[in-house]
């Protein structure tokens, strides 16, 4: 067995995993910050907006779903283990910090695909069809990793309070989601909005989600799937990289 | 004898202080190394660098063989690590934090439950593995943490005040697994506050005093060391007048302290055998006579102060 070896680290990445899905799944600040707050703010839009149609609002739904549950777990999970040292322990343990990172957003991947599962089906049972589910599968499944790594990005800072993170994740969340067309549909925000919107990986896969339920869409598909996949791999190597950076200070 | 730690020029700068400043020893095969100083000497941040937890800022650190810096994974895959605080899960079971462990140490699932379960019944916390670690003592945490260190079982173990805070029982129970592990072959390397342990337990011992090594080798020749002059303590069943002890071959001088007399001597066999002598001559029975050597704690206190800047 060669310990640093790739398959070896994967196995322990996802022994990381597992320990983040029975510790932190049911933590407070994750079920409210990827749970309830997506679902509060949904329901102020649907109230509010009633002209907008309930398929529109439905995709906004699973976008955001997606995009709130990813990042919920991943950005604290390093500050509660700073603070408990138990990432101490972990980085005397034969496993990289790549992989330590990679456990992680396994974790975080899950969370936001299991509970965006469940907006998906809300969708249906309310009377949306599915055009396009295999579509709609891979992109949640590219979408979640992208998150999950902006979710770590968001922890990169090396602070030990949750809390300070959580605050800034805020800080950069919500914005995104009022510039990614999710409440307000792209054809109809002015052209900064929109070279806002560009900016953001919730945007394209927003897009992807709308043209699974309605077929219609903004940007080509495979737009949307190339975009989302070069924000993945541009999030998930700095993110490893800077975290190599930071560990050390956390400790 | 092998080298199993290897340390040459181990040098750590925090903003604008040395914590740790060229510090070079070898610890070797099967041996237990104690590394002892005062608080902020160091010892935890030597520590954390072989340990592959924070960076070198300068030197080189080869544990079991492998560099630190460039096959951390390696070096960690063989050695197991016994942190200052406890830092198991504490959302989870001692058996889950054990077989978590085991799965970083890329142990097979059988083998780290037979793992699990024979340690946990070796720190006696079989009965109470499937209970949540929040509610264990800090001696039961600590043993769990030993635990943990030693699933994948390891040629060395760091332990950094293993039984800082303990009570006697598991203070107790720690150092006779080492012994035990010692024995087996494992190497060891303790930073340790308590004298005394370190005195009973450790082949050698390195002092560190404000980032700099200032002695290494066996405590007792380290106690030895720091005083050229013996203290033998003797009483008679009788007065003897102190001008005569203190005229005895090898007796430098002699203080009476309560009904007993304190002699120092520059050779202490010589001085043993001029009282064994004096004591036939004139009839006057020791009644009790005992060497004082110097104790691990004075070897401290000499070196430490001694290297103050």
């Amino acid at each position: 067995m060669n310990p640093a070896g790739f398959s070896e680290q994967m196995r322990r990445a996802w022994a990381i995993a597992k320990k983040d899905i029975r510790i932190y799944y049911f933590k407070g600040p994750v079920l409210i910050f990827g749970v309830f707050m997506p679902l509060f703010l949904f329901l102020a839009f649907f109230m509010g907006s009633r002209q907008l149609p309930l398929s529109f609002l439905i995709s906004g739904l699973v976008g955001m779903t997606l995009f709130f549950t990813a990042t919920a777990v991943s950005p604290a999970i390093f500050p509660w283990e700073g603070q408990a040292k138990t990432l101490e322990r972990l980085a005397s343990c034969p496993i990289t910090i790549e992989a330590i990172v990679f456990g992680d957003m396994i974790a975080s991947i899950l969370f936001g695909i299991g509970i965006t599962i469940i907006t998906v089906i809300i969708g249906l049972a309310l009377g949306l069809s599915l055009l396009h589910g295999i579509l709609l599968l891979a992109a949640i499944f590219i979408a979640a990793f992208c998150f999950s790594a902006i979710g770590m990005l968001l922890a990169v800072p090396p602070t030990n309070v949750p809390s300070n993170i959580m605050m800034l994740s805020s800080l950069i969340k919500f914005p995104m989601v009022f510039i990614s067309g999710i409440f307000i549909p792209l054809e109809q925000m002015p052209p900064w909005g929109l070279a806002l919107a560009v900016c953001s990986p919730l945007t394209y896969f927003t897009d992807i989600v709308r043209y699974a339920f309605t077929e219609t869409h903004y940007f080509p598909v495979l737009i949307d799937i190339a975009a989302l996949a070069v924000f993945t791999l541009i999030f998930t190597v700095g993110t490893m990289y800077l975290h190599k950076r930071t560990m050390p200070q956390r400790m | 004898m092998t080298a199993v730690i290897h340390a040459s020029d181990l040098t750590k700068i925090f903003g604008k202080s040395t914590a740790v400043d060229h510090v070079s020893f070898e610890v070797q095969k099967g041996e237990i190394f104690g590394f002892l100083g005062p608080n902020g000497a160091g010892k935890t941040t030597t520590t954390r660098m072989l340990t592959g937890v924070i960076p070198l800022d300068a030197g080189t650190a080869t544990i079991l063989g492998y560099d630190i810096r460039s096959e951390p994974v390696q070096a960690k895959q063989r050695f197991g690590v016994v942190p200052e605080t406890s830092n198991a899960y504490t959302d989870l079971t001692a058996c889950q934090n054990l077989m978590l462990m085991g799965e970083l140490y890329g142990l097979p699932r059988a083998r780290a439950e037979k793992r699990s379960s024979d340690l946990l019944g070796m720190v006696g916390l079989l009965e109470r593995k499937d209970q949540k670690v929040q509610a264990y003592s800090k001696g039961m945490k600590q043993r769990l943490i030993l635990a943990m260190a030693l699933i994948h079982e390891p040629e060395l173990l760091f332990l950094d005040e293993p039984t800082s805070g303990l009570d006697v029982q598991s203070t107790q129970m720690i150092l006779s697994l080492l012994r035990d592990l010692n024995q087996q072959g494992t190497t060891i390397f303790l930073t340790t506050h308590n004298m005394e342990e370190a005195n009973r337990l450790c082949h050698r011992v390195g002092i560190i005093r404000a980032g700099k090594i200032v002695a290494i080798d066996a405590p007792e020749k380290l106690k030895t060391a720091i005083d050229r002059v013996h203290k033998i303590e003797v009483s008679f069943d009788r007065e003897i007048p102190g001008d005569t002890l203190a005229g005895l071959s090898g007796v430098i001088t002699a203080t009476r302290t309560g009904d007993k007399w304190q002699i120092t001597a520059d050779n202490r066999d010589t001085a043993i055998r001029s009282l064994v002598t004096f004591s036939e001559q004139n009839s006057a029975t020791i009644v009790t006579l005992n060497t004082l050597a110097p104790s691990l704690d004075d070897a401290f206190l000499r070196l430490t102060q001694e290297a103050q800047p």
